[in-house]
């Protein structure tokens, strides 16, 4: 009963558009709880891809040259692309340094 | 409602300088690093003593060997320690070791090598150490206020899960503590980068905001543009940080910065190993992201107790000052639990709240100052890494 109330994937603020997968073996496909940590609201979404604890996940469709938001703050920019649901890390973001 | 944990207490050592310590330990330090195995052989003999050999003081100059005699002095001088027998191969050296430390009060006597040999040296220097080690079984703790403590802070092996859930549990612990009196310390220089900005705006003074800056950017262009081949993407985040989901400098740097929780703010910025001079407060400190030099440096300033949280599972202990490991990873706790002493994977499920993940180290650190070995301790990790800013004569 629990498992129903736990999240899939937490997100820390409201202008974000990445999140952040908090349990093991996600599947493609999951109809995801998703809680904001900011004021505890949440929403649903659908895992696009199998998808391993702590990796991001996109909140709304992104290309490249986009800026990834997240803690409300911009974290580098997206140097592919991700539909709404799918996997967001190195080999489709990079650093704006260095 | 939250519990004030401002009056609470822990049973510890006062030193004779005023400062608590949580350890009662014996040290035999070495100057340099030819003078290990001598330290090594008096640790053997005498019981309930602890050699830290390490690999320099050899050959070093200016501001290089300023940051090792810091070191070495801060490490002897630390809370934790009760006396010291400093071993070095010749005596000027040694003697500017064995007078920093005196500084505090606390028994210390130097031991060098040349014109005695390893074997005449260990004699006399486990005679000293025996002396030192039945009068340090003796002192009694007595109790003291919690925030006379020293905390220190810096995490390793990050993932997404520290931003979320340990690195603001030790941000809740600074701002529940530090107000009482608590002195607090973070830095991790190069892993502030892409939340600079932040920092800068968390100074409790624009002169610290300004020191905050200058520092920052020195470590920018002195060590990145100097020394870089491409760019810092192999190493800053590390390949196990990529593993646990960050991609990104930025997002490694604003999940670093939880760790201040939402209310404080720095009223100094330190050189690597400066003891704080300005009063009860946090601190930042110039320092290494690595996690034995960082956690090394920041015994050397004087803090008793570090809070280490970790998302992928970084095993880093150190000789003198207990390390509490905090993760909120459930695949780490499930892994490698052995590691960690408090565990907040409730926060990731929503069913703790950060506020509580606090008090949980709160209590934790008083576990710890109380006696309670961390789970460093129990395993035997003792990683002592020296910082060195350029290559020896």
């Amino acid at each position: 009963m629990t498992a129903n109330t736990h999240p899939q994937l937490l997100v820390h603020d409201k202008a974000d558009n990445v999140g952040v997968v908090v349990v093991e073996g996600l599947t493609a496909g999951t109809d995801m709880l998703c809680v904001c940590t900011e004021d505890n609201s949440d929403f649903r979404l659908t895992a696009k891809a199998d998808i391993p604890i702590g990796h991001k996940v996109a909140l709304s469709d992104l290309s490249a040259g986009d800026t990834v938001i997240k803690y409300g703050e911009d974290i580098g920019k997206m140097v592919g692309a991700a539909e709404v649901g799918g996997h967001v890390h190195t080999h489709n973001m990079k650093t704006k340094r260095w | 409602m939250a519990f004030d944990f401002s009056q609470d207490t822990v049973k510890a050592w006062r030193r004779e300088n005023g400062r608590v310590g949580v350890r009662n330990h014996v040290l035999i330090l070495p100057v340099d690093d030819i003078s290990n195995a001598a330290c090594e052989a008096v640790a053997n003999n005498v019981k309930g003593t602890m050699a830290i050999p390490h690999a320099y003081g050899r050959l070093q100059f200016g501001e290089d060997l300023d940051l090792h005699f810091r070191t070495i002095i801060g490490t002897g001088a630390n809370p934790n320690v009760a006396a010291v027998v400093v071993i070095g191969i010749e005596p000027e050296w040694t003697k500017i070791i064995v007078d920093g430390i005196a500084k505090t009060g606390k028994p210390v006597e130097g031991f060098w090598i040349e014109q005695n040999g390893d074997f005449e040296t260990i004699r006399r220097a486990s005679w000293k150490a025996k002396e030192y080690v039945q009068w340090a079984s003796e002192l009694q703790k007595e109790d003291c206020p919690i925030t006379d403590l020293w905390v220190s802070t810096k995490c390793g092996e990050s993932d997404t899960t520290t931003g979320l859930s340990s690195c603001p549990t030790v941000g809740n612990m600074y701002d529940k503590l530090l107000p009482h009196g608590l002195y607090g310390v973070f830095g991790e220089t190069s892993e502030i980068t892409g939340a600079e900005h932040i920092c800068e705006k968390r100074a409790a003074n624009p002169e610290a905001a300004a020191k905050f800056m200058k520092t920052w950017q020195a470590y920018q262009d002195d060590v990145i543009e100097q020394f870089k081949t491409s760019d810092l993407s192999d190493s800053q985040p590390t390949k196990g940080n990529i593993l646990g989901g960050l991609s990104t400098i930025e997002e490694k740097a604003l999940g670093n910065l939880e760790k201040i929780g939402r209310t404080s703010t720095y009223i100094d910025v330190l050189e690597p190993a400066e003891a704080p001079a300005k009063g009860p407060g946090l601190y930042f400190m110039d320092s290494s992201s690595a996690a034995a030099e960082c956690v090394t440096l920041m015994a050397a300033g004087g803090y008793v107790i570090h809070t280490f949280p970790t998302g992928q599972g970084n095993v880093v202990g150190n000789p003198i000052v207990p390390v509490i490991k905090i993760s909120g990873n459930p695949r780490t706790l499930r892994t490698m639990a052995e590691h960690i002493d408090v565990d907040v994977t409730g926060v990731l499920r929503r069913d703790m709240t950060i506020d509580q993940a606090g008090d949980s180290l709160i209590e934790m650190i008083k576990r710890t100052a109380n006696g309670r070995l961390t789970a460093a301790e129990a395993l035997g990790h003792r990683e002592f890494s020296m910082t060195k800013l350029y290559r020896s004569a």
